[in-house]
C-alpha cells in the first residue's frame, strides 16, 4: 500500500516536472513573437500617448513642457476633428454594405458552373485587389474621373452630357466608390471560398422540400456563410478605419474637408499643422474608435459561434 | 401514395458516348419497395435522381401517380429523398430540419408541430427535436432524415444508400426498422444500395443493374433461385456462386472439365441438348457442395483446399479445382485443413446454367419476367 502511494506520488512528481519543462519550452518558442510585438506595438502606443500629453509642435520648437489634456480638449473643439470622425464611419459603413453586397453578388454568380468563362473571370475580378492603395487613387482620379481626360468624361460626352468632376462635386461617393472597387474582391474571394464549401446534398434536398432558387439561398446557403461574413466585416473594418493613400492621391482630404477621415486628419496635423502634441491626442481617439469597433465585432463573432455550437 | 413508371428511361450526359442508364423500364405497385441494385457505376442512383428530377431524364418517360414529370421540378414532385450524407441542415436544430418543408407549404403553426410530433414519436427522436444535427449521432442523425421524409407525407420515398454511414450492427437494426416503417407507412418507397444483403433483406422487388443496364428485376427468391445472367447469379447471394467452364459430353448427359465429372438430370440433359454447344458456364451455389468421400459418385470435383474459414455455424472452404477456386459450405464438425485434398459432390438438380459467350440462363426465364410476389 504504501510503496504503491509513494510510487504514485513519484510518478505526479515526474509528470509536473515534465509540465513545467513543457512550459518552459512553450514560452520559449512564444517569446520572439511577444517581444516583437511588445517592441512594435506597445512602444509606439506609449509613445503617442506620451506625447499627446506633451506641448510638441515643430513651429514653436522652445514650446514644451506638460500640456496636461491641452491636446485633447483641442482636438475635441476642432470642427474639423469631428467632421474627419463622422467621415470616417460614412466610408467604413458604406464601403462594408457596399463590398459585401456585391462580394456576396459575385460570389454567387462566379460559383455558379453555368457562368461561361468563369475562372477567368474570377481571376479579373479579383484584380483590383491586388493593386496598391495608392495606384488604386491614381487609376481613378486621373484615368476614370478626370473630368477633362477620364474615361467617365469621355462617356458622359458620348451621350451628349456634360462630363461630371466626380472628386470634386461627389467627394465622398467617389471616394467609397473606389474602397469598394478595391474591396469586393476581398469579400467576393472570402464568400466564394465558402459558398463552393456548402455541400450540394443540402440544396438538393432543400429543393426537394420545395424551396426555390430564392428560398434554398436564403434559407440554406446563407446561414452558412455566417462566419465568413463575420470574418470579412471584421476585417474589412479594421482596414476601412485607416485609409489614407486613396484620400492622400485623389483628394487630398477635399474638398474642404468633406474626404478628411481620422487618420487623414491626424496626418494633416502632424505634418500639415506640425503639431505633433495634438495629431497623438487625435491618434488616441482613432485608437479607441478602432478599439470599440473591435470589442463590438468579436462580441457578436464570440455570440454567433456559441450560438452554432 | 403513388404508382412510380419508368418507360425505357435513358440518361446520356452531354458529351458522353454512351448512355449512363439504357432503356429502364418498372412499373412499381402502390406502396410497393423496390430496390436498386449493382456495382458502383451501374447507374442505381442516376435512376433515383432522375426519378428525383435531380437529373433530367434524356430518353423514355417517367409517371408519378400517373403524372409525366418531365420537366417538372423535383420540388414540385411530391416526393421525399433521405441522402446517403443525410443532408441535415446544419444550422437548424431537428424540429426546425423536419418542419422545413411544412414552413415552404404555409401549413399552420399548430398542424406542424403536430406532424413533427407524430413523426418524431414514429422514430422515437421526440428527446432530441431542440438539438442540431452535429450534436447527434449516426444513428440519430439516420432517423432524423426519415423523419423529414416522413413528415411531408409524399407520394414517393427515394432513399439513397441510407444506411452506408452506419457501423455494421447498426445497419442491421435500421434494415429492419426501415422495412417496419415501410408496412406502416405503406408508401412506394424505392431504395438505392450497392450490398445485395440489404437488397434481399428489404426489397419486395429487386433491379439488379450493370453498367446502366437492368440486368433482372424480380423478387428476392426469383432473383436467387432464377437468375437470369451470370452475372446476376454472381452478385446475388453471399458467398457468390461458383462457375466452371464445361465441356458437354454425350450429349447433354455429364459435364466435365479438369478435375471435374458432373452428372447432369433430365430436364437439364434436355436443356443442354437443345442448346447444342460445346461449352457452357456451370454455376454451383457454394452452399450446395459438400463433401464427398466416394470416388465413383457421379457428381464429384477434386483439389486441394486452399483457404479454411470456421465461421463457428459453419465452415467455408476454398478448393482449387483446375484452375478455378470454388467455395464450397460444409459443416463445422468436418475436419478439413489446408493442403488437404478434397472430393466435392452437388446434387444435379442444384446445378445452373449459362451460355459461354452470351452468359445468360439456359434456363428458359426472361430479363424482367417475374413469377413470384
Amino acid at each position: 500500500m504504501a510503496t504503491r502511494a509513494i510510487r504514485s506520488t513519484v510518478k505526479t512528481r515526474q509528470r509536473q516536472l515534465g509540465k513545467a519543462s513543457q512550459g518552459m519550452i512553450s514560452f520559449l518558442l512564444i517569446g520572439p513573437a511577444v517581444v516583437y510585438l511588445f517592441v512594435w506595438m506597445l512602444v509606439p502606443l506609449a509613445m503617442t500617448i506620451y506625447y499627446s500629453f506633451r506641448n510638441y509642435n515643430l513651429i514653436r520648437p522652445t514650446f514644451t513642457g506638460w500640456a496636461g489634456i491641452a491636446n485633447y480638449a483641442n482636438v475635441l473643439a476642432d470642427p474639423d476633428f469631428l467632421s474627419a470622425f463622422i467621415n470616417t464611419l460614412v466610408l467604413v459603413v458604406a464601403s462594408l454594405i457596399l463590398t459585401i453586397l456585391f462580394g456576396l453578388f459575385f460570389a454567387v454568380l462566379y460559383n455558379n458552373e453555368h457562368v461561361f468563362g468563369r475562372n477567368i473571370l474570377r481571376t479579373f475580378a479579383a484584380s483590383p485587389f491586388f493593386i496598391m492603395p495608392v495606384v488604386t487613387g491614381l487609376i481613378w482620379s486621373n484615368l476614370m474621373m478626370n473630368p477633362s481626360f477620364g474615361l467617365l468624361a469621355a462617356l458622359w460626352r458620348g451621350l451628349g452630357l456634360v462630363p461630371i468632376d466626380f472628386l470634386a462635386q461627389f467627394p465622398m461617393p467617389s471616394l467609397v466608390g473606389i474602397v469598394t472597387w478595391q474591396w469586393t474582391p476581398f469579400a467576393m474571394l472570402v464568400l466564394l471560398a465558402s459558398l463552393s464549401g456548402v455541400p450540394e446534398d443540402l440544396k438538393e434536398a432543400a429543393g426537394l422540400d420545395g424551396a426555390g432558387a430564392w428560398k434554398t439561398f436564403r434559407h440554406i446557403v446563407l446561414p452558412q456563410l455566417g462566419r465568413p461574413l463575420y470574418a470579412v466585416v471584421m476585417l474589412e473594418s479594421i482596414f476601412f478605419l485607416v485609409i489614407f493613400g486613396q484620400i492622400y492621391v485623389t483628394t487630398s482630404g477635399g474638398p474642404g474637408t468633406a474626404t478628411t477621415n481620422l487618420p487623414y486628419y491626424i496626418y494633416l496635423q502632424a505634418f500639415s499643422a506640425y503639431n505633433i502634441g495634438a495629431a497623438s491626442a487625435g491618434a488616441i481617439f482613432a485608437v479607441i474608435l478602432a478599439n470599440i469597433v473591435a470589442i463590438f465585432l468579436v462580441r457578436m463573432i464570440y455570440s454567433n459561434i456559441q450560438e452554432e455550437a | 401514395m403513388a404508382v412510380v413508371e419508368l418507360s425505357n428511361v435513358g440518361k446520356r450526359y452531354p458529351g458522353a458516348e454512351s448512355l449512363a442508364v439504357e432503356d429502364f423500364n418498372l412499373t412499381s405497385e402502390d406502396g410497393e419497395f423496390v430496390v436498386l441494385v449493382g456495382p458502383s457505376g451501374c447507374g442505381k442512383t442516376t435512376t433515383m435522381r432522375m426519378i428525383a428530377g435531380l437529373e433530367e431524364h434524356t430518353e423514355g418517360a417517367i409517371k408519378i401517380g400517373g403524372r409525366d414529370v418531365t420537366g417538372v421540378a423535383p420540388k414540385d414532385r411530391d416526393i421525399a429523398m433521405v441522402f446517403q450524407s443525410y443532408a441535415l441542415y446544419p444550422h437548424m436544430t431537428v424540429r426546425d430540419n423536419m418542419a422545413f418543408s411544412l414552413k415552404l407549404k404555409k401549413y399552420a403553426k399548430s398542424d406542424i408541430k403536430k406532424r413533427v410530433d407524430d413523426a418524431a414519436a414514429v422514430l422515437g427522436i421526440e428527446p432530441l427535436l431542440d438539438r442540431k444535427p452535429r450534436a447527434l449521432s449516426g444513428g440519430q442523425r439516420q432517423r432524423v432524415a426519415l423523419g423529414r421524409a416522413i413528415v411531408r407525407q409524399p407520394q414517393v420515398f427515394l432513399m439513397d444508400e441510407p444506411l452506408s454511414n452506419l457501423d455494421a450492427k447498426l445497419r442491421v437494426d435500421m434494415r429492419a426498422e426501415i422495412v417496419k416503417l415501410h408496412r406502416k407507412l405503406g408508401v412506394t418507397t424505392f431504395y438505392v444500395t450497392h450490398d445485395q444483403t440489404e437488397a434481399m433483406t428489404m426489397g419486395q422487388r429487386i433491379a439488379v443493374m450493370k453498367d446502366g443496364l437492368v440486368q433482372q428485376i424480380d423478387s428476392p427468391n426469383t432473383l436467387y433461385q432464377h437468375p437470369a445472367n451470370l452475372f446476376v447469379a454472381g452478385f446475388i447471394g453471399t458467398p457468390s456462386m461458383n462457375f466452371l467452364t464445361a465441356e458437354v459430353s454425350d450429349n447433354g448427359q455429364a459435364l466435365s472439365g479438369p478435375d471435374f465429372q458432373l452428372a447432369t438430370d433430365g430436364p437439364r440433359r434436355s436443356v443442354l441438348a437443345d442448346h447444342g454447344q460445346t461449352q457452357v458456364w456451370a454455376g454451383i451455389r457454394p452452399e450446395h457442395l459438400h463433401l464427398s468421400d466416394s470416388e465413383s459418385a457421379d457428381n464429384r470435383m477434386q483439389g486441394q483446399v486452399e483457404v479454411v474459414e470456421p465461421l463457428g455455424a459453419m465452415t467455408m472452404i476454398q478448393v482449387l479445382i483446375g484452375d478455378t477456386r470454388v467455395t464450397a459450405q460444409i459443416k463445422p464438425h468436418q475436419m478439413v485443413a489446408m493442403g488437404d485434398t478434397v472430393t466435392l459432390g452437388c446434387p444435379s438438380d442444384k446445378l445452373y446454367l449459362f451460355d459461354k459467350d452470351s452468359e445468360m440462363t439456359l434456363h428458359g426465364i426472361d430479363i424482367g419476367q417475374s413469377d413470384a410476389h
